[in-house]
């Protein structure tokens, strides 16, 4: 192939690609906007607010499943096969856009950031979601990497965003110390991984890990290089999963940061680990389905009737009735990787799940225990995963149905803390505390932000009839389904067990009497509005959740 | 029909939480409006109630001469998880659904001496309402859990804020309880539906399972029937009906899931776990006397009314029939629990010193009875599969627990009229009411009666029940049970001999012994008379419940015949076989 062929290639690839990563351009367009009118000296006439409100509305609607490039085939590679573009992908893209323009209401609402610091605080969490949308299309190890890094380093920027502030900067320090020796250990296993399987392309890897393991060509040693590697991934992963043991940073960092980048990192940043981890286990432990390069998809769109007059669709074919004979039996052969991955998956989900449930009892501060919550929740949001390995090799519709269950919740979820951190910061701003005790009778005060919250923390606790039930009954589901009994016993136990922490928040801010010598408590108008509107979904989709299981499990349809 | 059964059945159910959102409207100073309003709503809904168990053949009224479920609708709710709105009553709900509106309404009316937040008050009492109603009506196991765990949330406050001095830790030990038996329902919830299998039913138990509407011509059954069986995966369902239907007549649940034990066995013991805390059987009752002394008067009276049946409830709609082999192989333990919590809570309601804390180790010895009586698995193979004793036990249960759903609640209300004047509930510094207040002690003696189970009252005949169908099955059974009545009777009419007998009242607040007002008149006056009448004429109770209770045990008595067929080596079974057909021919 000549060099004019691979530069040929390379263009229409990226041509091919663009189309379905509209929504990400769009996205780079508005950070490129607001630094641009940063240095023009605009900020002061044109508030970057409404640049980003508006980047992240269009992002959403280019991006979204109403407006969506089909993905060829189900699922298609962009980028030369760095980017993998399915249903998976429309989804987590469309979660994420859709919480930065709630995010972007939110922190207008709040008024963190002031005017001055807009820009900055704009830019990094648009950089930041970018990073995470890559995150969750990733399909290549060095996209894995690269995504996370560019996820991770803004957030620590966020962190420490409240100048002047010691605790806030120790968190930012410590965040970006825990997140810099991660991604050293992550990048090690990386190259582990690639020097064995020769490659960094996800469903390469997979193929020929399947083949190392069925010619049972692995020495001994190479099998802990591999084991190692991949759990050395997992230790980057988990680091933004906030899984233990890698959670340290979690509660300080929560403390110290505000309220509206806890919003952020809780809710943004664990969606796309989620997805990027379920891409990885996906990649190691099955074969997914062969995906389009985009190539091939430019070259379909451009030449499609002339191509079926020449019979090369008849060709493509054939091409892909043989490999599906292959793939079924190179996912047989993955069943230790599957298995392996399921151990590890299954034993962090019950530890991160239990110790985040007993390590909020201790809290007095409202923001240390919705981190302690955060990890627990991260733990249930694991369960399916492992849940999938299991059944990715026997019932590939359930292993289907265990990663929609994950999706759903993960959908969720983004109600559920965005609405718990919008009111610890409406609640600061009108008590200037973020103690537990100092919410005590607000019930008197403030009726409707503190039914919202109840609400909410019901939710958390997976109450019916709200959407949190309904979340935590599918991934429930997901574990029967694949006979994960110890799993499945820990994580109903767990329930209970947050029960009374989240309870005694509620019970302090409603049957606790109101401390005498407080200073007036008023929320105005608009934000009991924002908290009621995000707390009215959890509602409706307790009741009504049938449309939004039935996207998840389209999402999930093309993952095995 | 089916839309007419839909409004009818959604109103019951949802009256309360459309009640509830109107009250959030009411500005806050009227509390007696407020009051008012959720009186005439629990009242609209007992008026619903009573117009279908009113005799007739009106469309809405409850038809007597059925066993099978009727009123029975379903919408689909969440198609992809095989999820229905699907509703209906049959004699095992229809007379719980009664009491819960009747005894509801009447502590609406005791709620009048609540002073503190008042909207709050109402609104949670009526959403508790929903919840209690819908458990009963619920044919749907993921609506049933849904309205299971509803009614933790109002209960938990309502303790919480209105109960007394330790009324946070009685009611967060309450939710715990709960929730921690409803988690486990919920595994064994998730077990039964992954393991359902609609197309292993057929044609008869689809419709009989209301799979397929009855309501449909045959034609369009016949189409969606045969839709059914032509898929080749697995057909999952919540559809409680179904899951007795596949317990008793296919083997979907019968393969092992762990430590050598089959699924139906886990998941009765898991659900039974759920709903024997509710009941509460001992050793799981703990939370009982805690929530009960310290819940607010009303809310005892729910508690003890309405809350406790619920367990009772559960076993007998969904443990037995929907795990028979495993009921059959736990039975023993079943009884053994009912006779435990009879002769614990018995002992325990004689050392007590707090009036109301007797009542509510009443209450846990009383449910002991229910308890047992269902668990009366006496047709097998030694009694030629003859089921009379255990229908006899079943209906004993299900009328011990309408008489305690009566009895108790007026208990809690006749203590809490005495609370509200002298403010204590210490049984060794009452004494000499019978002279001071002789209506209120008069209406009190015939209700410890009616507790006691004295012949002539609505305790006797559960009671009576139970201890003769357990005289079939195990004798050392039926003797402990039969004795556990002198243990009720010593705490009982020591009770009455040391708060109303005596010569005059020593305690404190002496001055504040007035008679009863009309408003408590009102209430304690229905519930003896209801006593009375059940206790004199069992039969109009009876005569709603008995075809379903006869059904059940029926169909379970008939697995017991063709599960032991099936178990035993040919040769026998003929020989045995032969044995029934000749004593009924005898006959």
């Amino acid at each position: 192939m000549s060099l004019s062929d691979l530069i040929n290639q390379l263009v229409i690839d990226t041509l091919g690609s663009t189309a379905a990563f509209r929504g990400e351009l769009v996205l780079c367009g508005t950070i490129v906007l607001i630094l641009l009118s940063r240095v023009f000296n605009l900020t002061s006439r044109v508030d970057s607010f409404y640049v980003t409100l508006a980047g992240s509305a269009v992002a959403l609607y280019l991006a979204g499943p109403w407006l969506t490039v089909e993905p060829v085939g189900g699922s298609q590679q962009l980028f030369t096969g760095l980017l993998v573009y399915d249903s998976f992908t429309i989804y987590f893209r469309t979660l994420l856009f859709f919480f930065a323009v709630l995010f972007a209401v939110f922190t207008r609402i709040s008024g963190v950031p002031d005017r001055d610091a807009a820009p900055d605080v704009y830019t990094l969490v648009l950089g930041a979601t970018l990073g995470m949308c890559l995150m969750a299309s990733s399909n290549h190890l060095l996209m894995v990497f690269l995504s996370v890094e560019m996820a991770s380093v803004p957030s620590y920027a966020l962190a420490g965003i409240l100048k002047g502030r010691r605790q806030s900067s120790e968190a930012a320090l410590k965040y970006a110390v825990y997140g810099a020796g991660t991604a050293g250990i992550m990048l090690y296993g990386i190259s582990l991984l690639a020097g064995v399987l020769g490659s960094m392309h996800l469903p390469t890897m997979g193929v020929r890990l399947a083949e190392l393991l069925q010619a049972a060509k692995l020495l001994d040693g190479t099998n802990m290089v591999l084991a190692l590697g991949g759990l050395m991934i997992l230790v980057g992963i988990a680091f933004k999963l906030s899984a233990v043991p890698f959670h340290f940073w979690c509660p300080d960092v929560f403390e110290g940061a505000s309220a509206e980048v806890n919003a952020f990192l809780s809710v943004a940043s664990k969606a796309a680990a989620l997805a990027l981890l379920a891409r990885v286990a996906i990649g190691f432990g099955s074969i997914a389905v062969p995906a389009v390069p985009a190539t091939q998809v430019a070259m379909f769109s451009v030449s499609e009737q002339a191509a079926t007059a020449q019979g090369a669709p008849s060709e493509a074919a054939a091409q892909t009735a043989t490999p599906k004979i292959e793939r079924s039996s190179q996912i047989k052969a993955l069943a230790p990787a599957r298995d392996f991955l399921a151990r590890v998956l299954a034993f962090t989900a019950i530890i991160t799940c239990t110790f985040g449930n007993l390590a909020a009892y201790g809290q007095t501060n409202i923001k240390r225990l919705l981190a302690y919550s955060t990890i627990a929740q991260a733990g249930y949001m694991i369960m399916p995963i492992p849940a999938a390995m299991v059944l990715a090799g026997t019932n590939p519709e359930a292993a289907g149905a265990a990663m929609a269950a994950m999706a759903f919740y993960a959908g969720v979820y983004l109600f559920m803390n965005l609405g718990a951190f919008a009111v610890v910061a409406f609640l600061r701003n009108a008590l200037n505390s973020e103690d537990i005790a100092d919410y005590a009778g607000l019930i008197r005060r403030c009726p409707i932000v503190v039914v919202c919250f109840s609400v909410i923390l019901f939710s958390l606790i997976g109450l019916p009839p709200l959407a949190g039930f309904n979340g935590k009954l599918l991934i429930f589901s997901s574990l029967v389904e694949a006979k994960l009994w110890t799993v499945l016993v820990i994580g109903g136990l767990n329930t209970a067990i947050s029960l009374y922490y989240y309870l005694r928040v509620v019970k302090i801010m409603t049957i606790d009497p109101e401390p005498e010598n407080r200073i007036p408590v008023s929320l105005s108008f608009i934000p009991g509005t924002y908290v009621a509107a995000i707390t009215l979904p959890l509602v409706v989709l307790g009741i009504w959740w049938n449309n939004l299981n039935q996207f998840a499990l389209s999402a999930a349809a093309h993952l095995f | 029909m089916e839309s007419s059964y839909l409004t009818l059945l959604s109103l019951i159910v949802f009256l309360p939480t459309a009640g509830a959102l109107a009250l959030a409207f009411f500005p806050r100073e009227k509390t007696e409006a407020m009051k008012i309003f959720s009186l005439v709503i629990t009242a609209a809904v007992f008026l619903l109630t009573a117009v279908m168990a009113l005799p007739g053949k009106g469309n809405w009224q409850f038809n007597t001469s059925l066993s099978e479920m009727q009123k029975v609708f379903s919408i689909d709710w969440i198609p992809s998880f095989n999820i229905n709105y699907f509703m209906g009553v049959d004699g095992i709900s229809f007379p719980l659904v009664i009491l819960t509106s009747f005894v509801t309404m009447l502590s609406m009316a005791a709620s009048w001496t609540i002073q503190k937040h008042v909207k709050a008050y109402c609104m949670l009492f009526l959403l508790l309402e929903t919840g209690m109603i819908g458990v009963f009506l619920s044919l749907d196991f993921f609506l049933f859990y849904v309205f299971w765990e509803v009614m933790l949330l109002p209960m938990y406050f309502l303790i919480g804020v209105w109960g007394g001095p330790r009324r946070e830790y009685a009611a967060i030990k309450f939710f715990l309880y709960t929730l921690l038996g409803s988690v486990f329902m919920l595994i064994a919830i998730l077990i039964l539906y992954f393991n359902s299998d609609l197309t292993k039913l057929s044609h008869e138990q689809l419709i009989a399972s209301g799979v397929v509407s009855s309501q449909l011509d045959q034609a369009e059954q016949s189409r969606q029937i045969a839709q059914l069986h032509a898929k080749s995966n697995a057909v999952h369902t919540f559809n409680i009906l179904a899951l007795q239907q596949m317990g008793q007549h296919t083997t979907v649940f019968d393969s092992e899931l762990l430590f050598g034990k089959s699924l139906q066995w886990w998941a009765f013991l898991l659900l039974l776990l759920g709903f024997v805390i509710k009941v509460p059987s001992v050793p799981l009752h703990t939370w009982l006397p805690d929530a009960h002394v310290e819940a607010p008067t009303p809310i005892s009276m729910i508690l003890a009314g309405v809350l406790l049946k619920m367990g009772g409830y559960g076993i007998l709609r969904i443990c037995y029939p929907i795990c028979p082999q495993a009921g059959y192989d736990l039975a023993y333990f079943v009884c053994a629990l009912g006779v435990v919590s009879m002769v614990y809570g018995g002992f325990a309601a004689l050392a007590q010193k707090d009036f109301k804390r007797l009542v509510a180790y009443s209450s846990v010895s009383h449910m002991g009875y229910v308890v047992l009586g269902i668990g009366v698995w006496s047709a097998i193979a030694g009694t030629q599969y003859n089921s009379d004793a255990w229908k006899m036990g079943v209906n004993g249960a299900m009328f011990q627990m309408i008489a305690h759903g009566i009895s108790s609640p007026a208990m809690f209300f006749m203590v809490g009229v005495i609370y509200d004047r002298v403010h204590h509930r210490n049984l060794d510094q009452f004494g000499g009411l019978f002279a001071k207040m002789p209506v209120y002690s008069g209406l009190a003696i015939g209700i410890f009666f009616a507790g006691l189970g004295l012949p002539g009252l609505c305790g006797f005949i559960g009671e009576v029940f139970v201890t003769l169908s357990v005289w079939n099955y195990n004798k050392g059974l039926a003797v402990i049970s039969a004795s556990v009545v002198i243990i009720t009777a010593a705490y009982i009419l020591w009770t009455l001999q040391r708060v109303y007998l005596g010569p005059e009242y020593k305690g404190p607040h002496g001055d504040h012994l007035h008679p009863m007002n009309a408003r408590e008149l009102a209430i304690a006056a229905p519930l003896l008379a209801l006593a009375i009448t059940l206790g004199v004429y069992p039969q109009s109770l009876f005569s709603y419940m008995t075809p379903s209770v006869d059904r059940t045990v029926q169909d379970l008595a008939d697995w017991t015949r063709k599960n032991d067929e099936t178990a035993r080596p040919k040769a026998t079974a003929e020989i045995d076989g032969a044995e029934p057909s000749a004593t009924v021919v005898q006959q």
